[in-house]
């Protein structure tokens, strides 16, 4: 909240802007004009957007194969040679509830996601204003949304792992039949992703430690939040076909 | 260097050309139903790619050497042309005609092999295929195939042990087992390929007959040869150390002959 | 204080020290060096691989220095690694890798790809990758038999064969590396053609060199996710106890301790992945062609825009052919019958491009020099290899010739040599914008004369073997009776590899020699008109020494009437072209 005061006070975390510490005019995107090598922040976010969106396709793809295995092998039968007869080795695996807690963590943590993104996106545009003579940045307490999200999601991930203990318990392991092996080869799959974006979460939040200017952390968490969507939806799509293509 | 190129290209065209032509080397000679039709369309395959291998390759030699730089004493700039239009849409055309064609013209051959099944009639021959040898299982007078128990096979005692045949089943008592096909001229036979440890391919080249035999199925397939003789088998697939030596033999052989073989056979197992 | 990660460079602070500038190098020119000499490390070693194949098959009993014998299994090894040493960090890595890093953003007008840092990362995995695949040579039981394709149960049971067991894992794991370096890379292909062109170089305006790397990308990046999934699932069979392809087998009288799994499903995946990888392996070289064609014809590219829509069918078809590996496999006939229609299909893009690559050439001034040289070798293999194609597209022909000579024969043909032709075009043709100076073209001519008529003379017979029944992935031709015939071919196929091997060694002598003491090159020494020679030779750090380039013209503006030369740069404002 920005409000005129009598004194200055300056509360956004430390800013390097390049040399003369000013930052640059705000500009309309586009590329480079005939002189200017250094692309802005809009260009910049763009292109991170646009290469984010491009991974998610590959990673996508890496599911869908997993998705067709998972279809053939479901439904394949082979020849048994001692009867010489088609049969089917697809055993329905019950699935923790645990799951069903986990899909409802990680929404929140979408949440809590698009809430950090927007923390951190008026941050980047006070500070515009924090510079002006009379006006500061305000002290609300606030909750770093980021961390709350980082939090979330290592909650997921361990939680995920008491849910394959679980299932081990009860007799499930990767090799005990194919419904099993899939359970644990798209969790794990979608959890190693997962664990990707929560690293790339905690290298935004290392943004300021590490003297990074402020709208790199912006545009990391920008595209992070992409991917942390599209792990959302994802898990949603694994955890119904687990559920419901039995 | 242009005339060289074209010397070359050309010289490399005519010469390749030239050892299809005389076949020097070349399909052995089918002796079977099918291959009267595959060799057929073979020739009109080859007939037409070897027409636009040859064009292609004569026009390229030729354009090298005829739009060659003449040097400066040549005023004669190249043409500035960004295409034809015209001229796209015509070999585009032309090209999935023939392309696609062809492919259709072969499509009642390939249905007759592979998309209808054996005729009631056929003598019904087991195809087993391990690592790494052939071996070949027939009904026996009770016309069932008997069951296999995979806890049993032993490959080193050969036969029976080597497919594992269950003892205990009554249907397998009768089974003939050989290391060599016989199988009579004249007759269909259907084959059940059967694989035991990894993909092999069951290739006999004279009858134009090629499956891959796949653990896990038993694939139907057939073909009716129409000359006696001996055929090598070969295994197609890459199936570990010893692939170059998973061969087997079939004989053709006449009616009589093949009912004399088979009785004997069937007389071992009494 | 500087930006980083999705900055461009700084125009003032190139790196110092030997490590930043050398090794973990963020400019796309080094990286894409780096690609090219892994690429060169590896053709050698698959080049040698496969001399020693050609020695066993002829000379089965042979004791080797060194080597001594040659088993049956290390046969089988030798063509494993060559094929997948060939394919994935020979074939996938110089053209696109290599030339494709370096030449795309300055043909484009950038400073450099869009995430410099990715770039890094891709190819130092690759390396990694490439690593751990040779590494397979020296474990326990060697380098794995079961050919570049993998099929299981072979591959998925370390008691089916020699050298799968660590040996079989090692090279699944560098292959899931290399997938990995693969995406990142096609990401950057993707991001950097899309979002970082000049101003004034509009997608139809772009070298073709350009669409070529950009359709590889994405052929890339959507293939890449399938082979990276399928080597999970095979790591899974071999390690964990699953049975994702392993059905109830037998092995040496030993159940395996599978059951239920399908060997084809693996074929699925694998090609599915496997055709795009075949485009993915000659498109650079298509674009490449197109280029030198134009260059040294000294006329435009005989339609563009066909060329372009042509490339794109290819990609787009080639996800929809992957079952014509597959038509003795077990898989339904009539599948087959309608992948077999759709492979027929993608042969008319392919057509058509020969057709726009002949037409270039008329009404020519051809200049001979060595791309050149290798640009029309490269149109004659790709006939050669691609007049097989047909042959198998069709399944009643595949019958005879599946797993036969012909297919290698094929193969090695359109995809083999034909894109080691495009390797050899792009060295000699960007030799002096990388390296200041001019390979030397006598040199260049006998290595090219070498090649063209060796590898012809090695291929072309293989395709009579096929046809004559002679089965591929034999390591001895002593077996089976009908080969006793065909020996006298295979020796004379091993005969004339011995020189088209020594030939090589032409072109690495000529590469290192020139580097030191060849003539030093101009700025443009090819008068060609896209934006790499528009820059000094070799480029500054940044690619164009601070000013953006400013483009006017397509690509291929060549014999331009009335025009002072017979050739207009694509930043040349004073002469607009027609029709671009």
């Amino acid at each position: 909240m920005v409000r005129s005061a009598s004194a200055i006070t300056l509360d956004a975390p430390t800013l390097t802007l390049g040399d003369d510490g000013v930052l640059p005019p705000a500009r309309d995107g586009g590329d480079y004009g005939p002189d200017d090598r250094s692309p802005d922040f809009a260009t910049r976010l763009r292109r991170a957007r646009l290469g984010m969106c491009v991974a998610i396709a590959g990673i996508v793809m890496i599911f869908v194969s997993f998705t067709s295995a998972y279809l053939v092998r479901q439904g394949l039968p082979t020849l048994d040679p001692r009867t010489d007869a088609l049969v089917r080795d697809w055993i329905p695996v019950r699935l923790p509830n645990l799951l069903l807690i986990n899909t409802c963590v990680l929404l929140v943590s979408s949440l809590t996601m698009a809430l950090a993104r927007r923390q951190v996106a008026r941050e980047v545009a006070l500070v515009r204003f924090a510079s002006l003579p009379g006006t500061s940045a305000g002290h609300e307490p606030r909750i770093s949304w980021l961390t709350v999200t980082v939090f979330l999601g290592l909650s997921f991930l361990t939680m995920q792992w008491l849910a394959w203990r679980e299932l081990a318990a009860s007799g499930f392991y990767v090799g005990t039949s194919p419904s099993s092996s899939f359970v644990y080869l798209l969790t794990g799959m979608h959890g190693m992703h997962l664990l990707g974006g929560v690293l790339a979460l905690l290298a935004a939040g290392a943004a300021p430690l590490l003297h990074r200017p402020l709208n790199s952390q912006l545009i990391i968490l920008d595209v992070t939040g992409w991917y942390w969507h599209f792990m959302a939806i994802l898990w949603i799509y694994i955890f119904c076909l687990l559920e419901f293509a039995r | 260097m242009g005339l060289v190129i074209l010397i070359v290209i050309w010289l490399i065209t005519v010469i390749s050309t030239y050892f299809f032509i005389a076949k020097t080397w070349w399909l052995p000679t089918g002796a079977s139903t099918a291959a009267a039709g595959i060799d057929h369309h073979f020739t009109t395959t080859y007939i037409l790619m070897g027409a636009v291998f040859v064009a292609a390759q004569l026009a390229l030699g030729f354009f090298a050497w005829k739009f060659r730089d003449r040097g400066p004493s040549s005023s004669k700039a190249a043409s500035y042309s960004h295409g034809n239009n015209t001229l796209e849409i015509l070999w585009t055309v032309l090209t999935l005609v023939l392309f696609v064609g062809m492919n259709l013209m072969s499509r009642s051959i390939w249905a007759s092999e592979r998309f209808d099944p054996a005729q009631p009639g056929a003598l019904q021959v087991e195809v087993t295929g391990m690592q790494f040898a052939w071996y070949f299982r027939y009904a026996g007078p009770d016309g069932k195939f008997g069951a296999i128990k995979p806890e049993l096979i032993d490959a080193s005692a050969g036969g029976e042990s080597a497919l594992g045949l269950d003892p205990s089943d009554p249907a397998s008592k009768d089974d003939v087992v050989a290391g060599t096909m016989y199988v009579p001229v004249g007759r269909q036979v259907e084959l059940i390929l059967r694989a035991q440890d990894v993909i092999h391919s069951f290739f006999i080249p004279s009858m134009r007959f090629k499956q891959d035999a796949v653990p896990g199925l038993a694939i139907h397939m057939h073909f009716t040869p129409i000359a006696t003789g001996d055929y090598e088998i070969a295994c197609a697939e890459l199936c570990g150390l010893g692939h170059y030596k998973m061969h087997g033999m079939l004989k053709v052989v006449s009616p009589a002959d093949f009912e004399t073989w088979l009785a004997a056979r069937e007389a071992e197992k009494q | 204080m500087a930006t980083r990660e999705f900055a461009a460079h700084e125009l003032h602070a190139a790196p110092q020290g030997f490590v930043r500038k050398w090794v973990f190098s963020l400019d796309h020119k080094v990286i894409g060096l780096q690609y090219y000499f892994l690429a060169l490390t590896a053709v050698f070693v698959g080049m040698f691989l496969s001399l020693l194949m050609r020695i066993h098959l002829i000379w089965p009993n042979a004791t080797l220095p060194l080597f001594g014998d040659i088993k049956p299994e290390t046969y089988l090894s030798l063509l494993t690694m060559h094929g997948t040493i060939m394919v994935f960090f020979v074939l996938t890595t110089a053209p696109q890798g290599g030339f494709g890093n370096y030449f795309l953003p300055i043909q484009i007008g950038a400073a450099d790809m869009a995430f410099p840092v990715l770039n890094m990362l891709s190819f130092w995995i690759t390396f990694l990758a490439y690593i751990v695949m040779l590494s397979a040579f020296f474990v326990v039981g060697g380098a794995p038999l079961h050919g570049w394709t993998g099929y299981p149960p072979l591959s998925a049971l370390p008691s089916a064969g020699p050298g799968e067991g660590l040996g079989a894992d090692l090279w699944v794991i560098s292959i899931a590396l290399f997938c990995v370096g693969a995406l990142m890379s096609a990401l950057n292909f993707i991001t950097t053609t899309l979002d970082m062109r000049a101003k004034g170089m509009t997608l139809m305006r772009m070298p073709l060199t350009c669409w070529a790397w950009f359709i590889t990308a994405i052929l890339g990046l959507l293939a890449f996710g399938v082979l990276f999934s399928a080597g999970i699932l095979l790591l899974l069979d071999r390690n964990a106890g699953t049975s994702f392809f392993v059905p109830l087998v037998t092995v040496n009288g030993q159940l395996a301790g599978h059951k239920g799994g399908s060997p084809l499903l693996w074929q699925h995946l694998f090609w599915f992945f496997g055709h795009p990888e075949v485009y993915i392996a000659i498109l650079p070289a298509m674009g490449l062609c197109s280029q030198l064609l134009s260059v040294f014809s000294r006329k435009p590219i005989f339609g563009y825009k066909a060329m372009v829509y042509a490339m794109l069918s290819i990609g787009l078809l080639g996800f929809m052919v992957w079952g014509h590996h597959m038509f003795m496999s077990g898989m339904s006939p009539y599948t087959g019958f309608a992948f077999s229609v759709m492979t027929m299909a993608i042969g008319v893009p392919s057509a058509i491009k020969t057709f726009n690559w002949l037409g270039t050439m008329w009404g020519a001034r051809i200049r001979f020099s060595s791309p050149m040289l290798f640009a029309i070798g490269f149109v004659s293999l790709f006939v050669s290899g691609g007049i097989s194609g047909p042959f198998l597209a069709q399944p009643v022909l595949d019958i005879p010739l599946h797993d036969t000579y012909f297919v290698t024969g094929h193969f090695h043909l359109i995809m083999g040599v034909a894109s080691i032709f495009g390797i050899f075009g792009a060295t000699y043709y960007w030799f002096p914008k990388m390296f200041g100076r001019m390979m030397s073209e006598s040199l260049a001519r006998w290595h090219f004369w070498f090649t063209f008529i060796g590898t012809y003379a090695i291929f072309m017979p293989m395709h009579y073997l096929g046809m004559a029944g002679h089965p591929r992935r034999y390591s001895q031709l002593t077996e089976l009776n009908y080969l006793h015939g065909l020996v006298p071919l295979q020796k004379f196929i091993t005969y004339a590899a011995f020189v088209t091997i020594a030939g090589q060694f032409i072109f690495l002598f000529n590469l290192f020699w020139s580097m030191k003491a060849g003539k030093k090159a101009s700025d443009n020494p090819w008068e060609a008109t896209t934006l790499e020679w528009t820059t000094t030779t070799p480029p500054p750090h940044d690619n164009f020494g601070g000013h953006t380039p400013v483009v006017c013209n397509g690509p291929y503006e060549y014999s331009v009437p009335g025009a002072p030369r017979d050739y207009v740069m694509q930043t040349d404002p004073a002469i607009v072209s027609v029709a671009h």
